[in-house]
This record gives C-alpha cells, sequence and structure tokens, in this order.
C-alpha cells in the first residue's frame, strides 16, 4: 500500500454520491459562488466532505478536506504557530482553491499555487484520483495539483489537500503614509509582507523579528513619514489580477480600489473586465477539458478563465 | 542487450563505443563523411535552420545518446541547434511531417535519464539559445532564453542585488530550460520553493508546432494554470523557447552554522525540531560520515571528519533576524546532541563550506570510478528511520553507501559507489536502489524530490499511484501532446499511451539504429 492509496471511507461515499452521470457540482460557503459564471440549474448540488484529517506541524504539512471552512483550518493552525496559503475571508478551503485564490499577503504566505502538494478529487467517472503527494518536495509524475488549483471542479470535483504550513513570525507591524510613492516604498524593505496603495496612501506589512521590524519602521519613516496603524486598509470587493508592472497605477475602470505592490493582486469597487485568453491556449485549455470530463458534466455552465 | 528503446543501465564515463546500441552509426556516417544531404529528414531539418546546426555525424549522435544518468540505450537521430522559436517551431513542423519523435536537451545534467533519446528522435539542443533577453528589476522579473546557465543568471543579477532562487548543484553548467523541465530544486529550495514558485511564464512550442504563451505576470492568470502543468512536465508537453522568471532579492544578512553529531540520527531529529520551532531556514543539509572524510580530502573545507554526521543550516534575513535564528538553531542542535557548533566567521569560510557541499559528488570520484545517486523524499519525522534502513539494505547488498541530502525537505540522496567493471555489481546497486525506493514509499514518501522521473523511476510509479492516478497524468500528457511526439517513453510507466514502446515506431531501425 503506498502513501497514496485512499482508505478514507468519507471520500468513498462522496464519489458513490458523484456517480458516473449527471451534472454535477459542489457548493461550499459559497462565498466565491459566482466566479466563472452560474452553475446549469441541472447540476446536482453535493457538499464536499469536510475536517481536518492530519496535521503535523513539524512537517509543516496539513491534509484537509474540501469543505472544511478557512476560518475552522486557520484556528488549527494558529494553535501550533502556523499559516498556510489560504485567503482568510470565510468561505471553504476547496472553494479557495477551486478558485485559486491568493491571500491578500502573498508575498508573505506565498502562493496558493504553490502549497497544494496533494490533491484529490472525483472524475468525472466517479473514480477517487490522487495528484501530487503529501511531502514538502515533489516532482513524482505530472503535476495535477498546479492543474486543478484554479479549474473551478471543471475537470475533477476537489474533496481533499495536502498543503504546506508555514510557521507565523514572531513581530508583525503596519504603518502607513499618506502621498509616498509605493514603489519607493517596496524597494525600501527587504522583503515586506506587504505593500497596499488605493492612489493616496501606502500601506507597509512587515513580517519578521521585532527588532529587524523597529529598524525597517525607522527606514519608512525616513523615507515618507510612516507610522504605524492597526492594520489593512478595507479592501474593495472584486479581485483583480493585474501585471505587477501596472500595480502603481490605478487600474482603469475598477473605481475606488486597493493595488498591491509586487504581486498585482487589486481590489476594485468595479469587477475586471473578461481577460482574453489566445486562441492558441484556449485550444490547449479545450483539450485539457475535454480530456477530464469528455461529457461536461462537471461543474457545467461554469467557464475557467474570464 | 536490451530491446531498441528501453534504457539499460552503463557504466558512467565510458566511451559512447561502448555502447553496444551506438556502435553502428550507419548512413549517417556515410552522408556526414559525403557531406551529401539525401535523407530527407535532415534535409528538410536543414532547409529549416542551416546546414551547420543540423548534426548527423556519429561524434554528435553518441554525445546526444547519453546524459549524466547512469542510463543508456539511448539512440540519438540529427541534433537541432534552434537559434529562435521560430526555429524550434519549424523543427516541429519537419518532425510532424516525417512522424519523427522531438527530444529536447539543456546541458544534459539530468539524473534520471529524462533527455536520453529512445526511438531515434531529433534532439534539439537549445545551446545555442542562451540570451538573457530582459531583466525588469523593479518589477522582479526576467526574460530568459532556454539556454541560459542558472549560475550564469543569478551572476548577472548580483550587483544589482538579485538572485535566481532555485541552485541545484549542477548549476554552473544546467539551463534554466532544463530546471523547467525537471522542475529542479536545489539546497535554498527549503525556504523559496522549487522552480514553478520562480516561474511566471513560459512560451512553449507545442508538439503540434503551435507557440502558446502559458502563464503571465499577473499574480492570477485567467485560465487552467498550464504553466504549472507544463514546469516538471520533463520534456514531454512541448519545448520551452521564452521563460519569464521570478527575481528573488538578495538578502542582507547571512549567518552559515556547521554542527557536527555523534549519531546521524541526532542529526536528523535536530532538523525536525528546528522545523518545530518555527524556524524555516535557507537550508539545512546534512552529510554523513563517509561523504564527509571525501569532501574534506577534495576540497579542505574545515569540515570535521570525526564526526558521524554534519548539519549544514543557512539563515538569510535581516542582521537582527538572522543573529536570534542562529542562536536558536545552536540551541536546539546542543539539545540534539550536537558536539561542536561553528559559525562560518567570513564569507570566504562560508563559501567555502558550500563548495564543500555543492562538490559533493565530485569528491567521490576519488574513491570509486562510478555512481549511482538516488532521490527519494520522506516526511521528516521518520528521515532518520529511513536513513537507518539505506545503511542496512546497501550492507545487505555489499554496496558502499553515502549520504548527503537537503535534510531540511526530507530529500534524501543515497549515493552508491560502484565499480561496474565487477562482474555482477551493477545488479546489485539497482537490488539495492530498488528496496530504498521501497523503504522511501512505505514511510510515506515519494519517488522524486528534484530529479524526475525520467526513464529511472518509470517501473516504479504503479507503486506510488494507482491506475486511476495514472490514467489522469496521461491525460494531462495527452492534452499537450495527442501523438506522443515529445520525448516519448518517459515518466508515465509501461502500458500507458506515450510510455509505451509502441509510441516509439516513428523512425525504422535500420536508418537510424
Amino acid at each position: 500500500m503506498s502513501a497514496l492509496t485512499i482508505t478514507d471511507p468519507v471520500l468513498h461515499d462522496f464519489a458513490e454520491d458523484v456517480g458516473v452521470e449527471g451534472p454535477v457540482s459542489i457548493a461550499g460557503g459559497r462565498t466565491r459562488w459566482s466566479v466563472g459564471g452560474a452553475v446549469d440549474d441541472s447540476a446536482r448540488l453535493l457538499a464536499a466532505p469536510s475536517g481536518i484529517v492530519a496535521y503535523a506541524a513539524s512537517e509543516m504539512t496539513v491534509q484537509v478536506r474540501a469543505g472544511t471552512t478557512t476560518a475552522e483550518l486557520a484556528e488549527e493552525l494558529t494553535r501550533h504557530g502556523q499559516r498556510t496559503a489560504l485567503p482568510e475571508r470565510g468561505g471553504t478551503v476547496g472553494g479557495a482553491v477551486a478558485v485559486g485564490e491568493n491571500p491578500v499577503d502573498l508575498m508573505a504566505r506565498g502562493r496558493l499555487r504553490d502549497a497544494v502538494l496533494q490533491v484529490r478529487y472525483v472524475s468525472a467517472e466517479g473514480e477517487l484520483v490522487t495528484g501530487g503527494g503529501p511531502v514538502v518536495k515533489n516532482v513524482t509524475g505530472y503535476n495535477l495539483p498546479k492543474l486543478m488549483t484554479g479549474s473551478l471542479g471543471t475537470l475533477g470535483l476537489l474533496v481533499e489537500f495536502v498543503l504546506r504550513t508555514n510557521p507565523v513570525p514572531a513581530a508583525s507591524l503596519w504603518l502607513a503614509a499618506e502621498g509616498s510613492d509605493p514603489l519607493a516604498a517596496f524597494d525600501a524593505i527587504y522583503r515586506p509582507a506587504g505593500v497596499l496603495w488605493d492612489g493616496a496612501t501606502t500601506w507597509v506589512h512587515l513580517e519578521g523579528h521585532g527588532p529587524d521590524l523597529e529598524h525597517e519602521a525607522a527606514v519608512l519613516h525616513d523615507l515618507s513619514g510612516f507610522v504605524e496603524v492597526e492594520g489593512a486598509p478595507a479592501l474593495p470587493p472584486h479581485r483583480w489580477s493585474i501585471p505587477a508592472s501596472e500595480a502603481s497605477t490605478v487600474p482603469a475602470g475598477a473605481g475606488a480600489s486597493v493595488m498591491a505592490i509586487g504581486s498585482g493582486l487589486a481590489w476594485g469597487e468595479h469587477p475586471q473586465p473578461g481577460r482574453p485568453i489566445e486562441p492558441g491556449v484556449a485550444a490547449l485549455s479545450a483539450r485539457v477539458k475535454h480530456n477530464f470530463d469528455p461529457s461536461g458534466r462537471l461543474n457545467p455552465g461554469r467557464t475557467v478563465g474570464h | 542487450m536490451s530491446m531498441r528503446g528501453q534504457p539499460t543501465v552503463t557504466r558512467r564515463g565510458h566511451e559512447a563505443t561502448d555502447g553496444p546500441t551506438l556502435e553502428p552509426m550507419g548512413i549517417f556516417d556515410r552522408l556526414s563523411r559525403r557531406g551529401a544531404t539525401v535523407e530527407p529528414l535532415v534535409a528538410d531539418l536543414r532547409e529549416a535552420l542551416s546546414d551547420e546546426r543540423v548534426r548527423v555525424d556519429g561524434a554528435q549522435r553518441a554525445l546526444m545518446a547519453k546524459d549524466a544518468s547512469v542510463f543508456g540505450g539511448g539512440v540519438a537521430g540529427p541534433t537541432c541547434f534552434p537559434v529562435s522559436t521560430a526555429e524550434v517551431q519549424a523543427i516541429m513542423r519537419v518532425a510532424t511531417r516525417h512522424d519523427s519523435a522531438v527530444v529536447p536537451r539543456g546541458a544534459g545534467t539530468g539524473l534520471a535519464g529524462g533527455a536520453i533519446p529512445l526511438g531515434a528522435p531529433i534532439v534539439v539542443s537549445t545551446g545555442k539559445m542562451n540570451r538573457i533577453l530582459d531583466v525588469d528589476e523593479a518589477n522582479r522579473v526576467a526574460w530568459v532564453e532556454p539556454g541560459v546557465i542558472n549560475l550564469d543568471l543569478s551572476k548577472h543579477l548580483q550587483s544589482r542585488g538579485f538572485h535566481f532562487a532555485p541552485d541545484p548543484s549542477s548549476q554552473a553548467v544546467c539551463t534554466l530550460g532544463g530546471n523547467v523541465a525537471n522542475n529542479s530544486g536545489g539546497p535554498h529550495c527549503l525556504a523559496y520553493g522549487v522552480t514553478d514558485a520562480h516561474i511566471l511564464a513560459v512560451e512553449v512550442v507545442l508538439p503540434d508546432g503551435e507557440v502558446v504563451m502559458l502563464g503571465g505576470l499577473d499574480p492570477e492568470p485567467a485560465g487552467y494554470d498550464l504553466r504549472g502543468a507544463f514546469v516538471g512536465g520533463e520534456g514531454t508537453l512541448g519545448i520551452a523557447t521564452r521563460i519569464a522568471v521570478r527575481l528573488t532579492k538578495n538578502p542582507p544578512a547571512v549567518r552559515t552554522l556547521l554542527l557536527s553529531f555523534g549519531e546521524v540520527r541526532d542529526a536528523a531529529e535536530t532538523v525536525s525540531a528546528i522545523i518545530a520551532a518555527g524556524i524555516v531556514p535557507a537550508a539545512l543539509e546534512v552529510m554523513d560520515q563517509r561523504i564527509t572524510v571525501a569532501v574534506e580530502n577534495f576540497v579542505g573545507a574545515g569540515y570535521p571528519t570525526d564526526a558521524a554526521a554534519v548539519l549544514l543550516a543557512e539563515i538569510e534575513g535581516l542582521e537582527a533576524g538572522v543573529d536570534i535564528d542562529a542562536a536558536a538553531i545552536e540551541r536546539i542542535g546542543r539539545a540534539n546532541g550536537a558536539t561542536e557548533v561553528r559559525r562560518a566567521g567570513s564569507d570566504h569560510e562560508r563559501e567555502l563550506l558550500w563548495k564543500g557541499r555543492k562538490t559533493a559528488f565530485g569528491a567521490i570520484a576519488q574513491l570509486a570510478p562510478d555512481y549511482y545517486l538516488h532521490d527519494t523524499v520522506v516526511p521528516r519525522a521518520a528521515l532518520a528511520d529511513v536513513l537507518e534502513e539505506v545503511y542496512e539494505i546497501a550492507d545487505r547488498h555489499d554496496v558502499v553507501v553515502m549520504n548527503v541530502f537537503h535534510a531540511g525537505d526530507g530529500n534524501l540522496h543515497p549515493l552508491l559507489l560502484f565499480d561496474a567493471r565487477e562482474e555482477g555489481t551493477l545488479e546489485r546497486v539497482h537490488a539495492a536502489g530498488a528496496e530504498i525506493l521501497r523503504a522511501s514509499l512505505a514511510a510515506g514518501g515519494v519517488l522524486s524530490g528534484e530529479h524526475g522521473v525520467g526513464v529511472e523511476k518509470q517501473r516504479f510509479m504503479d507503486e506510488l499511484f494507482s491506475d486511476a492516478d495514472l490514467e489522469h497524468q496521461n491525460r494531462l500528457r495527452r492534452s499537450f501532446d495527442p501523438v506522443c511526439r515529445a520525448n516519448p517513453g518517459k515518466v508515465l510507466p509501461m502500458g500507458h499511451s506515450c510510455a509505451d514502446i509502441q509510441a516509439l515506431r516513428a523512425v525504422p531501425a535500420e536508418v537510424w539504429g
């Protein structure tokens, strides 16, 4: 029996519920339900299994079922001084991975796609499939976890993950300054946890050891008068993804917005317009979809990339 | 000798003529001697590139038939040296017209046989696509061609305060295209992640000749993460022609510690304890006594040769934090039985310590004519037990084993030393290797942490993955390459379409034998 043999009866029961035919989808917390468009009314809605299966802080991995809330997982990890690359704005682990939604402070926590070490899903044929592996480093075979992260459940219904965790740094500090150049602040700091800018105010999030943060806070104060603030600004409702090189200008059509300097995540008052996929990539994507879900029964109506 | 297309094991460093499948160069020797180009495939390739950049002579084909692995049995067709995406595309179209397979090749430093040509494919060398196209410091991204050497990029970035984080032991010669194909690691991947965490976008010539840009410079590019699927594809999904790599800021402060232990187990337990204490060093490397002695004789780095194991720990960051973490690591090490803790007192001393680690595989050349470097990953908690098993397995098969590994990642690299001229040695080495793999799997580990599957571990894939798992990997593969044109015979075990010898039908044996 290999490390990947699936013995969990909960997953087998779920695979049986998915069955072998008929349109089907998973509803989690509906926090990100509209991403990729509405699921056809014809689809049966299932609830993914939930619960933390295994967690060993010294391995820096946690095995968690898709229906677990991000809040429950965060609470358990925090108890052991750790966290993961999931966004913490509600909903389920499965929903966040299906969307491929990065945390606001991805420069500190890492990208979600890099944290998904192993994925388990139910295929269009109703079979349980494992991709990747349960350890922090692995290049055995093709990278199904990457393909599944952000796939909106259109290639397989996501049921369980092994995620990489990381220690929470010893200290954390938020600073802000009005009218400063966000790029200058970004460049002045070795590895900021986050730099946010709303067109007028720059917020810098520092994490690490206390004495280093004091030093960097002093550097930012001298640079353009940064002072300590309570935390992050409120973020507008619509998430945008823009090239990092464009994050120091307010995106056209976003309305009131906040940009993450360095990463290119942004939050706008209005949704981001559709981002066209070039024809060659669209054709390749269509082959992927066809090979994984020939009858189109998985999350019908949803399309990846908008 | 084995069936054509099936890899065989040969002794490292043998002259090409020792490989039984390489002797009859046949038509291409005659062609190159006469300078004629009557063979239609070669004529079309030369038409697409130039006469000089399509080589079919015996020496070239012998060179391309091997890589840095212990595997032989490769048979190369013509080698092409394209200089542009358009030329790679032209090669792929010629290959399609002639129904020939194509194998991309960087520096050939792979250890799993991923670059070994099976079925006499066209070999596409990226050697002449070695330009750094653009460095955008402000946005921490550089565009490079696939033939750029890993260390050359970091050297190029050094004065600007940046580097490319993945640093495989072969970084002085291996290429970024090869790093992308293998999703390469290296000692400093513990904190920074392996290659795919540092690749933003890849321009790829697909096996049907279509050119696509996968990924993008924004954090969540629209569509499936085909960039992520491509990285680590071992050349079976197409050929990367331009790569956008993420730049990592050079750390303001570095501390390098060398901890000595009386037991290998103590070193392994120290590693787990460091991680459990919430410290993620930039690197955590362990060397056992045998390799430490060999390295010390080779480079004189000042390693303690009387310790059962040494742990090389490196912390990067800001001045205060690196001292806090270094002190904690020293404390944890002593609590777990460290007999000596040394801090590198200067850049020179630090470089010397790393030189020892990075030249470990060169150092063993003084001990035995051949070596086989394994690569598996186990959970950190299982490191000490699996290491003990590795020593027992080697003893049982009468093979000398040394261990030098990325302990922080649980990434073992047992090094089996042998002399292939001794009757029956190779069989013992392979039997020991197979047992080491199985011990790693039994401990909850995987087959490879950074070398890949290539031809080396195909036959073990079904011991890790179920039939359904492998079928789904095959679906990914076929989405990129429905006709198994790119690097056939690799990764997936026999019985899955693109791995099957049936797929290597393209060129008649009598032409390329």
